[in-house]
């Protein structure tokens, strides 16, 4: 496999006045406890992972996990205390100033929270900003906006200030403006959790639409498990600034790594989730029916024709070739067997 | 022993108050103890005592310490004036080359720059003086006199008026539209017609000097103190004075380093107007989103990028509320500034209330306070108008008002020049009315005061007397009869109880420096006069603004009026004071409390609306009449945003106590004035305005403190 985009190595932020002296001393081991108790706040705790090209991370916690400050200090908006993070194995740290504004402005783009626009410039300004910055003449860079404006569906509304939009129109602005340098990285930061729900859903059908279309390789940050488990290629589930687990969605909903992360699975509808593939039993291809399913089928849409079966169904891969089976019975231990029931 | 437990301020506050007046009652009056009139150091008496301290003399009348704190500090404005002196004509002498004669010459390296200073502000005020009304020097400037002498055609032109009133009226149209066009064109017509048009734009060409002068230096000190702490450490407590310090007592100084006249007033009208739009920069930058910022960084922005394009656009609404407040703080200077010998509406004004010609200082107060409301609303609209978009608009929209302008100018030139034709034989009148040739209401209003005067004299004067003699003398004998040492205990005490050691130490310092100073009896009576006018002012605007709460729209003709009423610089409430009770104490407290009740007011209303209205329903819904609503929930609530209110009303009356010693008061004004005319008074006027700045903050200090816990404890903001 290729150089991965992103990757951390024991990455540590701790606010406060001493933090960098307390973490030498520390050795790597480091107690949120003592730290508080000598007027230091763990952000991030010893965080290691990769990110490969193409793919999507997200980065998932509650309030105050850290999650917020790990995005930060990957795109460099506040230094990392200890570690070393490589963008496309540069070392990110070592950059200096004049470096690390070129790196932002060819390679990263952001989308935020609360939308981050500036009041005073239009739609097609805002997204053209980045571009100016850049040193990119009025014209091409109005020309290329508008290109974006398109992209994320404005168009008509180039002209309109941000007071002037609905919370998702001017997220879509963000994401234009993020997207307009054609960054590699693309970096979202709880992008929908300003907005209402049924807008939240098709603006996260939106997004997979375009990621679909730009193949960007993507750290996602939010607190909605949900919403994790429908964008994410792999899942970072983050708590008091360690990461608890990183792996795949279904890896996570099937072995939850400690206790606080199977609390967020509990309640997760497993058939929605799952594929066939991560249940099916690779022992037997053998005694089998006649229905084939494909292994990269969720279990939801065809539970139905595997329980309406008497025998085991086979389970196909792309080539059509038998790989195993999972026969009814295993269809309804994952689906109810695993969840406890809340009342 | 319940009720200690259960309200243990209250007790210490009793206690407080007992060692106070046991120390009041058990330190007598020394028998030789006298309210001094006269100022000490400048009489010799064999009663003085003296002490020299860093070469100064120092003399005094010394009293038991528990009485009176000997002046410790009474060297502080000499030594300022004698270090002033030096600074001025013998530090650090240099060479310079001067243009005029041909030669260098040996000059004090900062009377060199004061007067390089001086003589770019004179340019510069008289190349915007004479675009309006015409004039020789700005082309002296560029050539000499004996240029001018042999080519007489030479000379700035001016302009029309009405080229001038169209101007402020296509501004005020493009910045709100129609409603302050109008009123704008209203007021320069009125200023024209009434023979006040060079006084007016003498003024204005003050502020548009001072004005953007001081938006710079304001803007650019408050980006430094937002990019870096140490600076905005340092600044802190400059500003924090200059807050409090009467705008009066800053124009000493600068007498002495930058002579009498325009430039030197421009040049201490920075001084005063700096400050408040550092705040405003400050706090403007402080409130841009942090996610904002990082978008910006995130889009490539390097610092200055950041600054520009990013976070002074964003903050663009308060940074112009500070372009308000400065253009207001710079009008009101331009008026006070007359005392140093600035022209224009302020000279004319103190110059009418000098002859007590009440109608002339009637019609130049008018002229102030329009204009006052028209720029506060012209800056106002600015700071309030948002961005539009223009790209997709015809030459025509876009450019319409450069359009109109450009031709209200030559329907201006035409004007004037068809006027050379029907006013032959006397003035011009569409081109400029001279002054005190336009329509005059001075007789009319002298003739009304002179009514009033025969009218309801008698009255006036028992009311007068009534109460000098049964309110303000008693009150006065009380302040004076507190013993220094029982009025630090009280002061500290109170500093302890509201915020503890740190606040104590505050305010002990503060209070100290002022008993140390030569004028402790002074500042006395300084404070018992803003007393009164605050307690007066605190009844009536605490009254007014919860009666007005009652109603939505009494309340917002409230806030109204009081926006307007706070627009005019002070000095203007003298003169209808003076036109009613003449030249007495009472006329000062009367303005006192009429200005120091704006705050009250405002803040009170403020306060009452700020409660959320989810409380408001919930105590509806809990069966709550309106006034228990009132006593129970908004009272509570809004009270430490009223306590803001008090705070205001302090400065407004401190201020006011002190201008009114152009009435003639006995206090520290009095003094202040008098190092007006002293050349010896910078160090005076300086000490002096530091002991006024310094009776505000110890108050500021204890009201923020208490409305800080007090916030918290409510859990609000």
């Amino acid at each position: 496999m290729s150089e991965p985009v992103i990757k951390c190595e024991n990455v540590y932020k701790i606010f406060g006045a001493n933090a960098e002296k307390m973490l030498q001393e520390s050795n790597g081991n480091v107690d949120a406890k003592t730290f508080q108790d000598n007027g230091c706040i763990v952000g991030v705790n010893n965080a290691s992972f990769e990110v490969s090209k193409g793919e999507m991370l997200v980065v998932m916690g509650l309030s105050g996990s850290g999650k917020s400050t790990l995005l930060r200090c990957i795109s460099r908006l506040t230094d990392a205390t200890g570690g070393k993070i490589f963008i496309e194995g540069q070392d990110l740290l070592k950059l200096n100033n004049k470096e690390l504004i070129d790196l932002r402005r060819n390679k990263m783009g952001m989308v935020f929270q609360s939308f981050a626009l500036l009041p005073h410039k239009t739609v097609v300004e805002n997204i053209a900003f980045p571009l100016q910055i850049k040193g990119i003449k009025t014209e091409d860079s109005i020309s290329k906006a508008m290109d974006m404006v398109k992209l994320v569906g404005l168009d008509g509304r180039e002209n309109y200030f941000p007071r002037e939009l609905s919370g998702g129109q001017q997220q879509r602005v963000g994401i234009a403006r993020s997207l307009a340098v054609e960054p590699d990285i693309w970096f979202l930061d709880e992008p929908f959790s300003a907005l209402d729900p049924l807008i939240r859903k098709e603006m996260q059908d939106e997004f997979l639409r375009l990621q679909e279309k730009l193949q960007k390789t993507i750290m996602f940050i939010t607190h909605d498990f949900d919403e994790a488990l429908k964008l994410a290629d792999r899942i970072a589930i983050m708590k008091d600034g360690i990461i608890e687990q990183l792996d795949t969605p279904a890896k996570i909903v099937l072995n939850p790594a400690t206790e606080y992360v199977r609390k967020f699975t509990e309640e997760v509808p497993r058939e929605k989730v799952l594929l066939i593939e991560d249940v099916m039993d690779t022992s037997n291809t053998e005694n089998v029916g006649d229905l084939k399913v494909s292994k990269d089928e969720v279990i939801e849409n065809v539970a139905e024709k595997i329980l309406s079966q008497e025998k085991t169904v086979a389970v196909t891969d792309e080539n059509n070739k038998v790989i195993g089976s999972i026969n009814p019975t295993k269809i309804i231990n994952t689906v109810f067997g695993g969840r406890k029931n809340s009342n | 022993m319940d009720y200690l437990k259960k309200y243990p301020k209250l007790f210490q506050w009793l206690f407080l108050l007992i060692i106070f007046f046991a120390l009041c009652f058990s330190i007598d009056v020394p028998e030789t103890y006298k309210f001094i009139r006269g100022q000490a150091e400048f009489v010799k008496d064999p009663n003085q005592s003296t002490y020299v301290f860093l070469g100064k003399e120092v003399r005094y009348y010394a009293f038991d310490v528990f009485w009176r704190l000997p002046p410790l500090l009474g060297w502080l404005p000499i030594w300022i004036n004698d270090s002033l002196f030096f600074l001025m004509n013998e530090w650090m002498p240099m060479e310079f080359w001067n243009e005029d004669t041909q030669e260098y010459k040996t000059r004090p390296l900062v009377l060199e720059i004061s007067r390089t200073l001086t003589s770019f502000m004179t340019f510069l005020i008289f190349l915007i003086r004479e675009t309006l009304l015409g004039g020789l020097e700005t082309i002296v400037a560029f050539t000499s006199w004996d240029w001018i002498d042999k080519n007489p055609w030479a000379e700035l032109p001016g302009l029309p008026w009405t080229i001038v009133a169209a101007g402020f009226a296509i501004l005020s149209y493009k910045l709100s539209g129609k409603g302050l066009a109008i009123f704008a064109g209203l007021v320069m017509v009125y200023i024209s017609i009434f023979g006040q048009w060079k006084p007016s734009m003498q003024t204005l060409s003050f502020i548009l000097v001072a004005a953007p002068l001081s938006f710079i230096f304001g803007l650019g000190l408050g980006v430094a103190a937002y990019k870096s702490k140490r600076v905005e450490k340092a600044l802190y407590p400059i500003l924090l004075v200059m807050q409090t310090m009467p705008q009066y007592a800053v124009l000493v100084p600068a007498l002495v380093l930058f002579g009498v006249g325009d430039h030197a007033a421009v040049i201490i009208t920075m001084i005063v107007a700096v400050p408040p739009m550092i705040l405003l920069t400050l706090l403007g930058l402080r409130a841009v989103p942090p996610e904002v910022i990082e978008a910006g960084r995130m889009s490539g922005c390097n610092n200055w990028q950041l600054m520009t394009k990013v976070l002074i656009p964003t903050a663009r609404r308060d940074i112009l509320i500070g372009v308000n407040q400065v253009i207001m703080v710079c009008f009101s200077m331009a008026v006070i500034s007359a005392f140093i010998g600035a022209k224009g509406l302020g000279f004319n004004l103190l110059l009418a209330l000098n002859q007590l010609n009440i109608g002339l200082a009637l019609e130049a107060g008018l002229c102030i306070s329009l204009i006052a409301i028209l720029l506060d609303k012209m800056s106002l609209a600015w700071a309030n108008k948002q961005t539009d978009y223009f790209g997709n608009l015809t030459f025509y929209q876009r450019n319409k008002n450069s359009l109109f302008f450009g031709a209200s100018v030559i329907v201006g030139i035409i004007l004037a020049y068809v006027g050379t034709f029907i006013f032959k034989d006397t003035f011009n009148y569409l081109f400029e009315v001279p002054h005190n040739k336009g329509i005059s209401t001075a007789d009319f209003w002298n003739k009304g005061v002179d009514w009033i005067f025969d009218t309801f004299f008698v009255y006036i004067k028992a009311f007068n007397t009534w109460l000098i003699v049964e309110v303000l003398q008693p009150m006065r004998a009380l302040y004076l009869r507190m013993p220094a040492v029982a009025t630090l205990v009280l002061v500290v005490g109170a500093g302890y109880l509201i915020g503890g050691i740190r606040s104590a130490l505050v305010v002990f310092g503060l209070t100290l420096f002022i008993a140390l100073s030569p004028w402790w009896d002074r500042a006395l009576v300084t404070t018992y006069m803003a007393t009164f006018g605050v307690i007066m002012s605190c009844a009536i605007g605490f009254t007014v603004g919860t009666l007005c709460f009652q109603s939505k729209r009494a309340a917002a003709f409230m806030l109204g009026v009081c926006d307007i009423f706070q627009t005019f610089p002070s000095f203007v409430y003298l003169i209808p004071v003076m036109m009613l009770f003449g030249i007495t104490d009472t006329s000062v407290l009367i303005a006192v409390i009429v200005y120091a009740t704006i705050p009250a007011t405002r803040y009170t209303i403020e306060g009452l609306r700020s409660v959320p209205a989810g409380l408001h329903d919930a105590a509806t819904m809990s069966g709550v009449n309106k006034f228990q609503r009132l006593t129970k929930i908004e009272f509570p609530l809004a009270f430490p945003h009223m306590m803001l209110g008090l705070n205001q009303t302090i400065v407004f009356a401190l201020f006011m106590v002190i201008i009114g010693a152009f009435i003639g008061t006995e206090d520290l004004g009095q003094y202040i004035l008098k190092a007006l005319s002293d050349k010896n008074g910078a160090g005076i006027g300086l000490t002096l305005g530091i002991c006024v700045a310094f009776i505000g903050l110890i108050f500021d200090n204890l009201i923020r403190t208490w409305v800080g816990q007090r916030k918290k404890h409510l859990g609000i903001d």
